[in-house]
């Protein structure tokens, strides 16, 4: 471990600012999404286990395919993260909004990919792999509603030209990390079938 | 006083009465919000442990006004053995989260870390206000389990499944309260994870200039690494909790297997799995144990050196054999789980890292003998709760040897030896922890000094205490008592009543014993004699500062650190150097 002087941090004096090889140091927004995407992942990684013991617990698995709308979703929310990229490079509000519209068309798409497993009659309660879905897709859908409430944040600072290129890498870096999530669970979900 | 540079960023002290001292901002006053819920917390958890007590000694005598305030648990003030149970599961709970977790860590690490590194204030200050008030709702969310339905759940603070699964078959408070259980928990990991956000944040990114991590101090580096294992740990609890609630309101079925019959009823749930449960719990809940034990770890390693006046032996040492602790803390939990018919290779497996852990812990504790021996010791309260700390921590610690190790584990598991081993080792250890702590920065934290007599009574009262009640239950395990028995009416346990009965005159003695210290607490707020900066001559940035600190920390000007933090034992007229002394 570095045993510098290391200083960091929008709110603190100029001379703690830099770091001792020169660079400037990542910001506290930075560090603080870090942290959530590794305490996420953990959450993440417990439920994974669980889904492992709980399939191999009884011979009640459910084995059904996953409603084709996963897949537009997935391609939305892939989407959502290039344009976001895109507005982050340039400072673009029009991009940034197109990644809100993407953001919220992909929770609508999920909602709707729910509807269509429950039209089937697979609901929650009805078997270990359908509850596990709904259980996964709930809570990453939670955590990218917070990531909407991200770049909203992100999209009144840019309008006021009050933004700090290091809180927008950080939401950036948040929602990019919604998409891989994803990614994995989907994979998951489909691997465990 | 502070030498360092002048600057412009400190954040205006908020006007209004709410904001200054209800929804603050400021990581002073939620640190001690923290303390104070922790308080009211630790008073509630004592009360009912005392009624345990009470009714484990003399099963047939009524508890006075018992039955008044629990009609239905204990009717005429003798309470029935499903309140016992109940009783022990609100105990334990309240004491290992709201009390163990909260205090030490929660309490004093965001009053003193963003101090200690010197910053202005923690580095999300509304985060951190939302995880005190959250912390807050959770302990709302199960202390109103006494109140609603059938009264507090059954299952213990470990909630095992299926009991705790499967709903008001179960017995009563099996429905709504166990309920109330699992989302107090949740609620609860939800303020630790970000409670341990912005410890990790603070003091990666908010350390003044020359603060690097050498220089950081012992309670900080515990505080730190303790965040880090509390991220992992409750991002584990918290899913495990959103599983049992589902299992509980929703008809899933993760933890409650097949053709499981319940008073006589077939639950109508199939597949899943008792077990996974818990391994969930304790992958978090071995980690909770270090979680409570590591800010007192931390404490008394800043403690020790200012009291014996020496620098704490092996600086790099006592870190490295922490962060070697939060490793392992993560390889053991399956020790918990020898008697669950777990394969014996795979009890194995877990026996030799929990056997391998206790090398950091015993050279830990052997660099606090070594920094003391050849010291000057300065007997004061904080510094016998310190002493008192490495004495129970040590007692504890050693009949962990025993339950480490499945042959003797199976026989010793269900018994009081395990109680008194995580009472010692966990409990007591980690209160004296927080009286340690509170004795050594009361003065730092509201300005004036506590009474040192009252304050060395109330030392040598508990410490006596704790060793009356807890002692003799290893020797009650080792003869077989089983535990989380409410009565003991087997004929093989009625030699052992009396010993019992001395366990619960030493527990109620204990217990009035801390109302010195309640005494002292009030008294010295009021009327204690004014602080200076520095009255115990130590080195961390704390003490540079004003007694208590002004709101943003250290008036105006960012401290420059030259020293680490262990510079004792000069010669001269001042035989330490502070952390903010020029270079």
């Amino acid at each position: 471990m570095s045993t510098a002087v290391l200083p960091p941090s929008t709110n603190v004096p100029a001379a703690r600012v830099v770091a001792s090889d020169g660079g400037p140091r990542p910001s506290v927004a930075q560090t603080g999404v870090w942290i959530g995407i590794a305490t996420i992942s953990m959450s993440f990684a417990a439920l994974t286990s669980a889904l492992v013991v709980r399939q191999s617990s009884a011979p009640d698995w459910q084995h059904f395919p996953l409603p084709p709308l996963l897949y537009l979703n997935t391609v939305v929310l892939l989407v959502s993260s290039v344009t976001l990229e895109q507005s982050r490079r340039r400072q673009a509000v029009a991009t940034l909004n197109a990644t809100l519209v993407l953001g919220l068309l992909f929770l609508l798409g999920q909602i709707l990919a729910w509807r269509q497993l429950a039209a089937q009659h697979l609901l929650l309660a009805t078997g270990p792999r359908s509850a596990f879905f709904y259980l996964f897709t709930a809570l990453h859908g939670l955590h990218v509603l917070g990531g909407l409430g991200g770049l909203l944040y992100v999209q009144r600072r840019l309008a006021g030209a009050a933004l700090a290129p290091a809180t927008f890498k950080a939401a950036a870096v948040y929602w990019h990390f919604m998409a891989v999530l994803w990614l994995y669970l989907l994979t998951l979900l489909t691997i465990r079938g | 006083m502070t030498h360092g540079v002048a600057t412009s960023h400190a954040p205006p002290r908020p006007r209004s009465f709410l904001r200054r001292h209800v929804f603050s901002v400021d990581h002073k006053v939620i640190g001690r919000q923290y303390l104070d819920l922790a308080l009211v917390a630790v008073v509630t958890g004592m009360v009912l442990s005392w009624i345990m007590r009470f009714h484990l000694g003399f099963p047939e005598t009524p508890v006075p006004g018992l039955g008044k305030l629990a009609p239905t648990g204990a009717a005429g003030g003798v309470i029935t053995p499903e309140f016992y149970l109940a009783l022990m599961t609100m105990h334990g709970t309240i004491m290992v989260f709201f009390v163990l977790t909260t205090a030490p860590f929660a309490g004093f690490g965001n009053f003193f870390l963003p101090i200690h590194v010197g910053a202005e204030d923690m580095a999300f200050p509304r985060i951190n206000m939302t995880s005190f008030w959250v912390t807050l709702l959770a302990l709302l969310v199960l202390l109103s389990a006494f109140f609603v339905g059938d009264g507090p759940p059954l299952s213990g603070w470990t909630a095992y499944a299926p009991l705790s699964a499967v709903g008001k078959d179960a017995g009563p408070g099996q429905g709504v309260g166990q309920t109330l259980w699992a989302v107090s928990i949740a609620i609860f990991c939800v303020a630790q994870l970000l409670g341990s956000l912005n410890f990790i944040a603070t003091t990666l990114d908010l350390r003044t200039k020359g603060m690097s991590l050498a220089r950081l101090p012992f309670a900080t580096w515990a505080w730190f690494i303790t965040s880090v294992i509390g991220l992992v740990a409750f991002a584990v609890l918290m899913p495990a909790c959103i599983l049992l609630i589902l299992d509980r309101v929703a008809g899933t079925s993760f933890f409650i297997p097949a053709g499981l019959v319940i008073s006589d009823r077939l639950q109508p749930h199939a597949g899943g799995s008792p077990l996974l449960w818990q391994h969930l719990f304790w992958f978090f809940g071995h980690p909770e144990v270090y979680i409570a034990i590591l800010p007192g770890f931390g404490i008394v390693s800043q403690i020790l050196p200012v009291f014996a006046r020496k620098p704490l032996l092996g600086p790099r040492v006592f870190i490295t054999c922490l962060i070697a602790i939060a490793f392992l803390s993560y390889t053991v939990w399956g020790h918990h789980m020898f008697l669950s018919g777990m394969n014996p290779l795979s009890a194995t497996l877990f026996s030799v890292p929990t056997l391998v852990i206790t090398i950091p812990a015993t050279i830990i504790t052997l660099l606090w003998i070594g920094t003391l021996y050849g010291g000057r010791l300065r007997f004061t309260s904080a510094s016998l709760f310190a002493l008192g700390f490495v004495s129970v921590f040590v007692s504890g610690g050693i009949s962990g040897f025993f339950l480490a190790q499945p042959s003797t584990d199976i026989y010793l598991h269900g018994t009081y030896f395990v109680v008194a081993h995580f009472h010692f080792v966990m409990g007591v250890a980690a209160m004296f922890g927080i009286f340690a702590g509170t004795y050594f920065w009361f003065p730092k934290m509201f300005g004036r000094m506590m009474n040192e007599t009252l304050g060395k009574w109330h030392f040598w009262l508990t410490f006596i205490g704790v060793y009356c009640v807890f002692m003799p239950m290893h020797y009650l395990g080792l003869a077989g008592n089983v535990r989380r028995y409410s009565a003991f009416t087997d004929e093989y346990l009625q030699p052992l009543i009396p010993l019992h009965r001395f366990i619960t005159v030493a527990a109620l003695f204990t217990g009035a014993v801390q109302l010195i210290f309640l005494f002292n607490l009030i008294r010295s707020r009021v009327r204690g004699p004014k602080a200076p900066d520095n009255p115990w001559e130590a080195t961390t940035l704390e003490w540079s500062t004003s007694s208590p600190p002004p709101h943003d920390n250290f008036g105006g000007r960012q401290p420059v650190v030259s020293h680490g933090p262990n510079e004792y034992g000069g010669v001269g007229a001042r035989d330490y150097v502070m952390q903010a002394d020029p270079q």
